[in-house]
């Protein structure tokens, strides 16, 4: 059975955010970009334990977006993933990142497909579902264990406000939350074979485009903290009850 | 056409983010002179009728045995087909768990375009803009949707419920479903709490309390202010906590009316997860603690001898109520 990783690019969380050609473009001058970590720490990971259990065969990669991402892609194979694809395309629409995985997973047959739960830019946590429908299949949102035995699976998903344990028939999509699995670091030996490992480079298959970014704004800034003396707690409860009105 | 919004409690177990859905969904409808269509799972139609009071001019229950477990994939048949029979433009989920497992299904099913986690109104001027958060809430952008049908998820705490309207009679629908493939095995929810993505006042705790023994006047002032509790990573990470209490970049991103954060630093991490919350206010015995600079009230002081005298305070000003 053929398992599938998708892996996103995102900006690492103390990057300074600014925007650029009149508030339309995020400038990525100066930005370090990493893999989305969902996407490393939890859902590449199961899936080669998965791998490793017998339960796949093989571990795909499968991301969309330009050459420069090919360091982030690297290092998911020196993790431990045996090759990748790559769509050639701007990643810059959900949809259209859905077109790309859902036509990488039948043109490779695979029938366990991993996604994180969000890319944590901007947090859309769309993907994963739109591949499911696109494929017609099953999705497991939020899923923080699975277990996999012949075309079934049991996992175990974050609902609101709890846990649901369900079991569900393969193919099927997952999106990976916080536990379903520990972080691996790259070692050497990883890193030296992950530059043997093929990378294919696909063209872009179509889709719809619906949703447009006209404009970017920064929120307000904070006005300055007001700062209440230790000793008078009634101060600080009058104000959230008078001024803030939050009590 | 309708502007339609799905409530997700079933058996009329609504909560405030349910009401507040319904009052966005008819705030938009009376923009786009529509009516607001209001879709909820289940049979219990007499106490649907309340949805009609936040402005929900029609009332629809959906009704299938096959939809007693959620499957997104029957979920998302069952939601379609109410949407097409009641001539749907707009439809409106909440961001939660279960609208975000549907929302991008049903922006295929549907063709439509989506907005995921908005927070505010759609701006109708010129074309259908609706703004939301990005970057860890370090910038909005504002997301046209350009298709004829549009999906939003929306935001809890986005705009308060409203009382737009009455109670109306719920009628109901019942779709055609396959069976479904899936089994649940085992489930488990907190009881008592307002779940933390939906609280409107948490208090949270990190490494300054200590120990988990410590964690007693955290949940004293919690309860004295109905909140909801929560905690910084490695507070989880050390099993003080449960995990689900753990918000920030790698944990739950919440946006209450009120956050109070106790011996928390304020690390970026820490503060992608709550800086939108509408007020803050931070307790830290270090005055460079960088959490200060996004509060909007600081206690600089030891938090063993502040938060009782907070949770007395807090009881004084409750007791001349
Ligand atoms: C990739 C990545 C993701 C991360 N994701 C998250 C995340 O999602 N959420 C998260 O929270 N963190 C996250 N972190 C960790 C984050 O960087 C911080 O390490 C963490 O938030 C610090 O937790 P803390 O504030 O509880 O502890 P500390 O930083 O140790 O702060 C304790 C604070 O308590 C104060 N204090 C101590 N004693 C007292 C007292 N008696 N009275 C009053 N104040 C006192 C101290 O002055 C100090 O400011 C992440 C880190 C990385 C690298
Ligand atoms: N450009 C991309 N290439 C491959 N996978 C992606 C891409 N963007 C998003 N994903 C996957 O979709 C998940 C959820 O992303 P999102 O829906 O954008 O929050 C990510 O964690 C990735 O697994």
């Amino acid at each position: 059975m053929k398992i599938g990783v998708c892996i996103s690019k995102t900006p690492e969380t103390t990057s300074r955010i600014s925007f650029k050609n009149n508030m339309t473009e995020f400038d990525t001058e100066g930005v370090s970009f990493i893999m989305n970590p969902y996407d490393e720490w939890y859902a590449l990971v199961r899936a080669l334990e998965l791998k490793e259990s017998g339960v796949g065969s093989e571990v795909i990669i499968i991301h969309v977006g330009g050459k420069e991402n090919e360091a982030i892609i690297r290092k998911a194979l020196a993790i431990g993933a045996d090759r990748a694809l790559r769509y050639d395309t701007a990643p810059d629409d959900a949809l259209k990142v859905a077109h790309q995985i859902a036509d990488a997973v039948r043109k490779e047959g695979i029938s366990l497909l991993f996604l994180g739960k969000e890319t944590i830019d901007y947090n859309g946590a769309e993907v994963a579902a739109m591949v499911a429908e696109l494929l017609d299949w099953p999705f497991a949102s939020f899923v923080n264990k699975i277990d996999v035995q012949d075309s079934k699976a049991t996992v175990r998903r974050e609902i609101e406000g709890g846990t649901e344990t369900a079991e569900m028939e393969l193919p099927l999509v997952i999106s990976a939350s916080k536990d379903l699995a520990q972080q691996r670091i790259p070692n050497m030996r990883g890193i030296m074979m992950a530059k043997r490992k093929p990378i294919d480079v696909l063209d872009a298959v179509d889709s719809p485009l619906r949703t447009k970014i006209q404009l970017f704004e920064l929120p307000q800034e904070k006005t300055g903290v007001t700062m209440v003396d230790p000793e008078d707690m009634d101060h600080l409860v009058r104000l959230l009850h008078e001024e803030a009105k939050v009590i | 056409m309708s502007v339609i919004v799905f409530i997700e409690s079933k058996n009329s177990a609504f909560k405030k983010a349910d009401f507040e859905a319904v009052s966005y969904a008819k705030r938009l409808a009376d923009q786009l002179e529509q009516s607001c269509t209001c879709l909820v799972i289940g049979s219990d139609v007499s106490s649907a009728r309340v949805l009609g009071v936040y402005g929900a001019d029609r009332v629809v229950c959906i009704q299938h045995e096959a939809l007693k477990a959620f499957d997104g994939q029957l979920y998302t048949s069952a939601i379609a087909q109410a949407y097409s029979a009641y001539e749907g433009q707009v439809l409106i989920l909440l961001h939660s768990s279960t609208g975000k497992t549907l929302a991008g299904r049903l922006a295929v099913k549907l063709e439509a375009g989506l907005v995921s986690g908005a927070n505010g109104l759609p701006d109708i001027s010129q074309g259908f803009v609706v703004p939301k958060l990005v970057f860890s809430g370090k910038a909005i952008a504002k997301v046209e949707l350009l298709s004829d049908h549009k999906i939003i998820s929306l935001m809890s705490n986005t705009l308060a419920p409203e009382e737009l309207g009455s109670a109306v009679e719920a009628s109901s629908f019942e779709p055609q479903l396959a069976a479904s493939g899936l089994r649940v095995i085992d489930r488990s929810t907190q009881t008592g709490t307002v779940p933390l993505p939906e609280a409107e006042r948490v208090v949270s705790a990190g490494r300054g309390l200590k120990g988990p023994e410590n964690w007693g006047i955290i949940e004293e002032l919690a309860e004295v202010l109905g909140a909801t509790t929560a905690c910084s990573r490695p507070v989880a990470d050390a099993d003080w906590r449960p995990h689900h209490e753990h918000v920030g970049q790698t944990g739950i991103a919440i946006r209450p009316n009120l956050y109070i954060a106790i011996g928390i630093s304020g690390a970026i991490q820490h503060l992608a997860g709550v800086n939108n919350s509408k007020v803050i206010v931070v307790i830290n015995k270090d005055p460079e603690a960088p959490f200060f600079k996004a509060a909007d009230y600081g206690v600089c002081g030891d938090l063993f001898e502040v938060v009782p005298r907070l949770i007395q305070s807090i009881k004084k000003l409750k007791g001349t109520h």
